[in-house]
């Protein structure tokens, strides 16, 4: 596996997220206030479109969420699967800080 | 083989007996042939007073596009009924015609009482019964002048108050020593006396009209009354009672009730088997009915004998009533006057608060018989259904507004919780227990609860909630409040954060239903800018990259145009950066011009233009104003009383960036002809001679309605004081996502309310509501141009952060009609993981 930087850990900030340029169709980067770090596929699997990074972070009973601007389908941050529609999931990526970095796993 | 049956007369009524025939006679056995006299097809006439106050003919039409296109009725209007036939059975019509029928239905509802008194037909005296009486009173009645109202019950307030909403100085002449002496008692009747007092009508209580003057031309000038008072006056109407309508009676050998009346028995049939009578034109075992229900019920009962579905008889009526008149609650129900023998009476008398309520009890003070609620009637829907029934608790308890005192677990299953359409407790909750309803709009659907006056909705809210269907307000699973309670929480403490709130407030960390109501809350009491520090992940993303996602995760750029007017510069900047950044051009529903398919990174670049050609956010992509269409106005057209375009603009101005629950349109028409369709706006303005009528909760969209009227005929000023007040008061209480429209159903009271807190300043925050509307302009900037200004704004409107320069490869676009559209996606396979897979 290979680590990729994607951006300073202050460019990132609590309850947000972020689109890398990563593979074919790029990774979504969020940061959660607890400052866990989550990595999903950027492509929303419903619309097709790169949005995913452009969502609005949260959780649904605990678990970390973001949920699609296009249609509003909620994902799990921590599987990528759609709380909403649990046979749809978004490919997961392994993220970490480093040396004030925020880096994406890539195999 | 198919009868035929005829009704004569389509009113309430008649309507409602045709509509359930033909929705239960699946065979279609029956052709209907109704003769209506009025030139309106049936229209809600409980409602009738609405039409002086906004509403239209056609919002008050009981008749739905299927009963028109309907192959088995034929309506016949501007057509009476004559004379009756009953050896050949044939009915012969004022035009002369002559229509055999198997069956017949007389619904011919009542006249209102002219007392004899001399002058009671001089030009100038009106009935208060139909649309056509209505128009006429409209068309004399003249502001300030004065208007008498003879009666002073339930109809003659209503015509009090017509008087009043048409502006005119309005006397009431009541015979009996207080107002609506057959429904409320003596305490009662003291303290409506002065609570209409108050709003400036003159009651003359205790007085009979003995005779009515005319003028030089023959007009009435004046009405004298028997305590020799002398009142000048221009007009006068009559509202002294109804007698029912049976002049058929005579000529066709029916037989009629003593006080008149067609006399039928208790299923409601007269003494021919072929011919009913329903409605308030029916005196069903001697007795007539002055309200709608019981003709409802009455209607129900024939069609079940029509249909041979049934023997079912008429269950006599429930004589209750609720009404509100000038903001004045006024309920009575059951035995109000204590007949009962033994009957006992406990009062409650507030004479500072100005209310006044009244329970009848059985002589072991068990059972509650009746009541009277004057000034405040909140207890109403759960007390009715209690009548005749023991009490579930302590009489003082019971009068605790409504929801407070009783549960409705408490009701029996057969207690009747709606009496205007007979629904009982049953009824409701097997419709709740079945699934078959969820909230109170399924509930209305289903058994048509709550669709009449509205009162017993309170008791289907409790219904539901009891049932465990939870028409819970909380937002979300992270804060059990409203929008309206958010909004009141981060008034009083001043926290300006999403996080602190949350904390202190909710649990959790939030969600996409929760973060943007709570941001539009932030922006709406003043925050710097909505994407300021933590503020732009609470956005949807439309918000946190001022502009509307399309489809394919591009952009739209909508500057404002206000109302619509553009000089041809700013058109050709508009033409040139489109051309520049390839962008697809359209005019807009709102009179403006979109730009669409520009990518997130190329959202500041072609703003920096706009915004330096003087163009500013038209904050198409917020719950915030959108626009204000105008028509041209006084400027160009022909017609136009009032420059449109010049108040559009001030209104725009004033208004744009405006953060609230939904986004807000609003529309100016320079005169009546209404070119800019201001009605089905939020907010619209029509120019009038005098000045500006503004018309409120006006939609498009899925679910259009008319605005209806606010105020009238009102100068520049206090026009945007009132759209000040009516604004603010939106924001501040609106549900999260809830058009004005929608707004306005849901507050108790409906419009009514809404013009004592806007117009009349009944919660005293109307000075609040302005400041606040005018810090809010004062505080106004571009939000574009705050993005411009500022770099770490600006890093955000990438498409991707570790390549800034790169356009998103998903993004792709073929050409129509020589523009460009997105093209046709391949959406990817879906992934599936599982837990394990995640976490090795
Ligand atoms: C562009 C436009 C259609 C057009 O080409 O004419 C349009 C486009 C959209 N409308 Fe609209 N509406 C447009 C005029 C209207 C009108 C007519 C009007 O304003 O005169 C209506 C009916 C009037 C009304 O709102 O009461 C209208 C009723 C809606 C509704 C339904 C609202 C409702 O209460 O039922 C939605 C959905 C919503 O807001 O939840 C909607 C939502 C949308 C959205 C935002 C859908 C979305 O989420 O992507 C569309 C994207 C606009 C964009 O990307 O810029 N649009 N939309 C019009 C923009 C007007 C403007 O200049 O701002
Ligand atoms: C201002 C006002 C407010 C009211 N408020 C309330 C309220 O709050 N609650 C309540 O329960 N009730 C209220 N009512 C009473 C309610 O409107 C009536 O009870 C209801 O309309 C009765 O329905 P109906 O069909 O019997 O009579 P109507 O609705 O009067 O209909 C009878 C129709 O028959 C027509 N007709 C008569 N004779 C002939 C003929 N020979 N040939 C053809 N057509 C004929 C008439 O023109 C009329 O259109 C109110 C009434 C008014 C006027
Ligand atoms: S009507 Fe529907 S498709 Fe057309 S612009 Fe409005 S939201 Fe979009
Ligand atoms: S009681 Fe009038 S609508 Fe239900």
């Amino acid at each position: 596996m290979k680590w990729h930087r994607v951006c300073t850990a202050a460019a990132l900030p609590p309850e947000y997220g972020v689109a890398a340029l990563l593979g074919e169709d790029g990774a979504a980067v969020f940061r959660t206030a607890g400052d866990g770090l989550f990595a999903v596929g950027n492509v929303d699997p419903f619309s097709g479109a790169g949005v995913i990074s452009r969502g609005i972070v949260g959780d649904r009973d605990g678990e970390p969420t973001v949920s699609s601007p296009m249609h509003k389908h909620v994902f799990s941050l921590r599987t990528g699967t759609c709380l909403d529609e649990p046979s749809v999931a978004l490919p997961t990526y392994p993220v970490r800080y480093r040396g004030g970095d925020v880096e994406v796993g890539l195999t | 083989m198919t009868r035929t049956l005829v009704v004569v007369g389509h009113g309430m009524v008649g309507h409602r007996l045709i509509e359930t025939l033909r929705s239960r006679d699946e065979s279609g056995s029956w052709h209907v042939v109704v003769l209506g006299e009025e030139a309106h097809p049936a229209y809600d006439r409980v409602g009738l007073s609405s039409y002086l106050d906004g509403k239209t003919a056609a919002d008050l039409s009981l008749v739905s596009q299927e009963f028109h296109t309907d192959p088995r009725v034929e309506l016949r209007l501007n057509t009476g009924a004559a004379a009756i036939d009953r050896r050949n059975r044939t009915v012969t019509t004022t035009d002369g015609a002559v229509l055999g029928y198997d069956a017949l239905v007389l619904a011919t509802g009542s006249r209102p009482f002219v007392p004899p008194v001399p002058g009671h037909d001089l030009p100038g005296c009106h009935v208060y019964r139909t649309l056509d009486d209505l128009d006429v009173i409209r068309e004399q009645a003249t502001p300030d002048r004065p208007g008498v109202v003879v009666g002073g019950g339930l109809l003659g307030l209503e015509a009090a108050n017509a008087l009043h909403t048409l502006g005119m100085t309005t006397h009431v002449v009541e015979m009996a020593p207080r107002l609506m002496p057959l429904q409320v008692d003596e305490g009662g009747g003291h303290v409506l006396n002065r609570l209409i007092g108050d709003l400036g009508l003159h009651v003359h209580p205790g007085a009979a009209t003995e005779t009515i003057h005319a003028d030089r031309e023959g007009r009435v000038d004046a009405v004298t009354l028997s305590d020799g008072t002398r009142l000048d006056t221009d007009m006068v109407v009559f509202s002294a009672g109804v007698r029912p309508r049976d002049e058929l009676a005579d000529a066709a050998g029916l037989e009629r009730g003593q006080r008149g009346g067609f006399l039928v028995d208790d299923r409601c049939r007269t003494g021919d088997a072929a011919i009913w009578a329903v409605g308030e034109c029916a005196a069903v075992e001697g007795r007539c009915y002055g309200l709608v229900a019981p003709g409802y019920s009455m209607a129900e009962t024939v069609c079940e004998q029509l249909l041979d579905l049934g023997d079912a008889r008429f269950p006599g009526a429930d004589m209750s009533t609720k009404l509100k008149l000038l903001g004045v609650d006024v309920a009575s129900f059951g035995d109000a006057h204590a007949a009962t023998d033994g009957a006992l009476e406990v009062v409650y008398a507030n004479n500072a608060a100005g209310t006044y309520a009244k329970l009848v009890l059985s002589d072991d003070a068990r059972v509650l018989l009746g009541g009277v609620l004057v000034g405040d009637a909140g207890a109403y829907a759960t007390l009715r259904p209690l009548v005749n029934r023991e009490l579930p608790s302590s009489p003082e308890q019971l009068l605790l507004p409504a929801g407070g005192g009783v549960s409705t677990g408490a009701l029996p299953d057969d207690a009747v919780v709606c009496s205007c359409n007979n629904v009982s407790k049953a009824d409701i909750t097997g419709v709740i227990d079945a699934q078959q309803a969820a909230d109170v709009a399924g509930l209305k659907t289903c058994t048509k609860a709550g669709t009449s006056c509205g009162s017993c909705v309170p008791m289907l809210e409790n219904l539901l909630t009891e049932r465990g269907v939870s028409v819970s307000k909380a937002l979300c699973e992270h804060f059990t409040q409203s929008r309206a309670e958010l909004f009141e929480v981060i008034k009083a403490t001043g926290i300006t954060s999403f996080s602190e709130l949350v904390t202190r407030y909710g649990s959790g960390r939030g969600c996409d239903l929760c973060k943007p109501v709570v941001a539009s809350i932030l922006a709406s009491l003043g925050s710097p800018h909505i994407l300021d520090d933590e503020q732009a992940g609470l956005q949807d993303t439309n918000d946190r990259f001022l502009a509307n996602m399309q489809r394919n995760g591009t952009y739209s750029v909508v500057p404002r145009v206000p109302a619509g007017e553009i000089t041809p510069e700013k058109l050709i900047v508009l033409g040139q950066v489109a051309r520049r950044y390839g962008l697809y051009t359209k005019i807009t529903g709102g009179q403006r011009v979109d730009l669409f398919g520009a990518r997130v990174e190329q959202l500041p670049e072609i703003w920096r233009e706009l915004v330096e050609a003087g163009f500013e956010s038209g904050h198409a992509y917020g719950k915030a104003l959108r626009t204000v269409k105008s028509c041209v106005g006084t400027d160009w057209c022909r017609y136009g009383v009032q420059d449109s375009v010049t108040m559009a603009i001030r209104l725009e101005l004033r208004y744009r960036g405006l953060r609230a629950p939904h986004k807000i349109k609003a529309g100016v028409s320079g005169c009546a002809r209404e070119c800019a369709e201001a009605r089905s706006k939020d907010f619209g303005v029509i120019a009038t001679e005098q000045g500006w009528n503004l018309y409120v909760g006006g939609n498009g969209g899925f679910n259009p309605r008319h605005a209806e009227l606010l105020a009238a005929d009102l100068d520049e000023e206090r026009l945007m004081v009132l759209i000040d007040r009516f604004l603010m008061f939106y924001v501040r209480t609106a549900d999260r996502l809830q058009r004005t429209s929608a707004w306005i159903e849901s507050l108790e009271g409906g419009l009514q309310h809404l013009r004592s807190v806007v117009v009349e300043d009944s919660l005293g925050i109307a000075a609040d509501l302005e400041s606040a509307m005018d810090e809010h302009t004062r505080d106004y900037t571009d939000e574009w141009s705050g993005v411009l200004n500022d770099p770490e704004k600006l890093s955000r409107f990438v498409s991707f952060v570790n390549a800034p320069e790169t356009p998103d490869p998903t993004i792709r676009f073929t050409e129509q009609r020589g523009q460009i559209r997105p093209a046709p996606v391949e959406l990817p396979v879906p992934t599936v993981r599982t837990d394990q897979e995640v976490s090795a």
